[in-house]
């Protein structure tokens, strides 16, 4: 709820669809181009930012609402960042 | 505030647009703002009210020498100006102020004494965008545009002749930086930049400035210049970083401040003679168009497809060329404005016949902010 204190943590099941994207065709610092700049629907209902990995960076594979798996690019000892790749055909 | 109790008496952009070295940031504020004061008539003396955004409007004060009772620095980004007259229009009304300048000045281009987009690692696009490799608003702005086309069937030859149809307006007017003529063909196979946006679906950067001066109607006919009343103003914001935007086929903003302004003006869209609407990007102008009210959602694309929005249509719309092909600054909205003044005096490049009403909608940010001001050359 919005304006509440009466916020949880709990751990997400790393499941989500693709909600929108662009591909970026410039490399920027730790991202080689083409690479997707997207934003997912988690399986719980928020959205965020993140990149497509795991498929090819074009039209023709990354397709609205499909479905996605997390996958963690580990960058330090503290950080890592929350991408996502097509979910295995299960 | 009361339509048509305020009235633009001053407007002016910078003696040149597109590349200016030899003028920093401030001073093409300052070159916009005595353009503004001698459109005028008046001297720094004659302001007691400032409002500015990207230098700060005691920055402002110093260099030319004013010294303000009414002091506004609003800065959501390039609809700041829409806010600003908003804002001015209010004080006025209340007393708090006669006679307020608003300038605007980037060098977009040159980047004389302008910053870098390097957004603060704390801050929401510092923690939650940057991480991902976007390189400021091409790579941000753009993302929504798929979900909308996958909602609405909308083809990208529709969104590559946003761009064509804004090219023969600035076809029309000698201080656009570009304005030979554009085919779909040309706009799709230019330079891929973020896909399926092309370089000529996005904006242009150059440097340039626009400075306003308010006051009250009642005022307007000491001025040697044509009035230009104040019918309606909105205002809104909605989220600092794209991903949380509630819907990606709608701007929250757009339809508040929208909203807003026609009610507080009392007219109907069928009123409306001109228009213009920011378009960073090709997108915009349809997301304007259908959260305006001008059309009903999904159906902006084909509008535009069918000319009510070019020369001759209906509804003209960014009758200077725009962001894509006019000018763009980086803070563009003060460019909309100034079109929708000149529209009104009657003194436009592309001139609108017999127009008496002007909607001027501004984006800050991406779809982070906007504002909206309705501007009309007859008494309320």
């Amino acid at each position: 709820m919005c304006s509440s204190r009466d916020v949880d943590v709990f751990t997400a099941t790393g499941k989500a669809t693709l909600y929108s994207y662009i591909i970026n065709q410039r490399s920027t610092p730790g991202h080689e181009a083409p690479f997707s700049i997207a934003v997912v629907e988690l399986e719980e209902g928020p959205r965020m930012m993140t990149n497509i990995v795991g498929c090819p960076q074009t039209e023709e594979a990354l397709l609205l609402d499909m479905d996605l798996e997390v996958t963690y690019e580990q960058l330090s000892d503290t950080i890592a960042l929350a991408l996502f790749a097509p979910a295995e055909a299960s | 505030v009361k339509p048509g109790s305020v009235a633009v008496v001053g407007a002016a952009e910078t003696t040149e647009l597109g590349t200016i070295p030899d003028l920093s940031t401030i001073g093409l504020h300052a070159d916009a703002a005595l353009n503004a004061m001698a459109d005028a008539g008046i001297d720094q003396g004659d302001i007691d009210g400032i409002a500015t955004a990207g230098i700060s409007p005691t920055e402002l004060a110093l260099y030319l020498g004013i010294t303000p009772t009414y002091v506004d620095g609003t800065s959501v980004g390039g609809c700041s100006f829409m806010l600003h007259v908003r804002h001015a229009a209010a004080a006025i009304n209340d007393g708090l102020c006669e006679t307020v300048l608003i300038t605007h000045g980037e060098s977009g281009r040159s980047r004389v004494g302008a910053g870098g987009w390097s957004p603060n690692p704390s801050s929401l696009a510092g923690q939650f965008e940057v991480p991902f490799g976007p390189m400021g608003a091409p790579s941000l702005f753009t993302i929504p545009w798929l979900r909308y086309a996958n909602a609405y069937g909308a083809t990208i030859e529709q969104l590559a002749n946003v761009s064509v149809v804004q090219r023969e307006w600035a076809g029309l007017n000698p201080r656009a930086k570009f304005g030979d003529p554009l085919s779909i063909d040309d706009v799709l196979g230019a330079k891929m930049i973020a896909s399926p946006f092309t370089k000529l679906m996005c904006c242009l950067v150059t440097d340039g400035g626009g400075a306003l001066i308010v006051t009250s109607a009642e005022r307007a006919g000491d001025f040697p210049t044509r009035p230009v009343f104040i019918l309606g103003t909105g205002e809104s914001v909605e989220t600092p970083i794209i991903s949380q935007m509630e819907d990606f086929t709608t701007s929250r903003a757009f339809r508040v401040s929208g909203a807003k302004a026609f009610a507080e003006a009392g007219i109907s869209h069928d009123d409306v003679d001109h228009l213009m609407i920011y378009d960073a990007f090709a997108h915009l102008p349809i997301y304007g168009l259908e959260d305006l009210g001008f059309v009903g959602k999904g159906e902006a694309p084909d509008f535009i497809w069918e000319r009510n929005t070019a020369i001759g249509g209906s509804l003209p719309m960014n009758t200077n060329g725009g962001g894509l092909s006019y000018m763009h600054s980086g803070m563009y909205g003060m460019y909309a404005l100034q079109e929708s003044v000149r529209q009104m005096r009657g003194t436009a490049a592309a001139q609108v016949e017999g127009a008496e009403i002007s909607v001027s909608h501004g984006v800050g940010g991406m779809f982070g902010a906007s504002g909206t001001v309705i501007f009309s050359n007859v008494v309320a």
